[in-house]
């Protein structure tokens, strides 16, 4: 079993509006000076041992689900060491 | 006779009962299509409504672009069968890459609600050949997430090919690129946009018929077609 950990981001050229509202409600907190883009994480629990073919599933499910290729990127993670240790 | 129009329902669709009475009104026959069937009934149209379908759950769209019928509906619109996107369903054709670009959360950070002035620039599509060029029209737009994005390359492409169907006028309302509220692919059969033309049929309920335009426009292409 494995971790990957599927981060995607709006591109930089992608206005993120949702990443201006909490910059502008940290501002209000006392939390200055702190730019904020909001992107979404996806944790995906591998079945069986995680191949190099395995992985590029996962890399094909992010680009034509996870994430959007016209205003998003997206970034793999794979956390199998971390997983075996928290064990 | 009379063109069947079909109008699919996603789990999560709210306007597909404005859509199926404005095809009614509009004098064509309204068949309602369900998301999980692979059929379309043979219809000779079909009308993406508005909502959430899906509860806007991961990206707008993004899941119901995979629903069943929609591979129908992909395969149909490739071959050239008027398809058009109101709303969610816009968001959906984007996301099944049958119109360029995306849709992104308004800049004003708002759900937006208000009739809208618009331009028609594009007559050349079944949906809006019964407008006349460059016609301004009023319709209602609602929406959270309607900005419309594409990179830059893209935008001269659509307006250099006159893909640009709809532009928002009297100030952009959600960020939209370029002004941008509607669009057609390249062959012209397959046109979104964000306002709701099935809202503004009836002057009980809007403050203009301009909607009724749309379904006249496709009902008119598919009686000259046949």
């Amino acid at each position: 079993m494995a971790r990957v950990v599927v981060e995607v981001m709006p591109k930089p050229e992608i206005l993120d509006p949702q990443g201006k509202a909490v910059t502008g409600a940290l501002g209000r907190l006392g939390f200055p000076g702190m730019s904020v883009r909001q992107g979404k994480c996806f944790e995906l629990e591998i079945d069986g041992e995680l191949s190099g073919e395995r992985l590029d599933q996962v890399r094909r499910a992010a680009e034509t689900l996870l994430a959007n290729p016209v205003i998003e990127t997206f970034r793999l993670r794979v956390e199998s060491e971390h997983r075996a240790e928290a064990r | 006779m009379t063109p069947r129009i079909g109008v699919v329902t996603f789990p999560g669709s709210l306007d597909d009962g404005d859509a199926l009475r404005a095809v009614r009104l509009c004098g064509g026959d309204p068949v309602s299509l369900w998301h999980g069937s692979d059929s379309l009934q043979g219809v000779n149209a079909v009308i993406l409504p508005g909502g959430f379908s899906y509860g806007d759950y991961l990206r707008c769209g993004a899941i119901s672009r995979f629903a069943p019928v929609m591979a129908e509906v992909i395969r149909h619109a490739k071959a050239g069968m008027p398809v058009l996107g109101i709303c969610n369903g816009f968001q959906i054709l984007c996301e099944a890459q049958l119109l360029p670009g995306a849709l992104i959360r308004n800049d004003v950070r708002t759900f937006v609600c208000k009739d809208q002035r618009l331009r028609v620039d594009s007559i050349t599509t079944p949906w809006t050949s019964q407008f006349e060029p460059g016609q301004q029209i009023t319709v209602v737009l609602k929406n959270g997430e309607g900005g419309f994005v594409a990179d830059e390359a893209t935008l001269d492409r659509l307006e250099g090919e006159g893909q640009v169907v709809f532009r928002y006028l009297e100030g952009n309302p959600n960020g939209s690129r370029r002004d941008i509220a509607g669009i057609r692919n390249q062959r012209g059969n397959v046109v979104g946009l964000m306002p709701h033309p099935e809202h503004n049929v009836d002057l009980l309920t809007g403050p203009s018929l301009d909607g009724r335009r749309f379904f006249m426009s496709v009902l008119d292409s598919l009686h000259v077609a046949a």
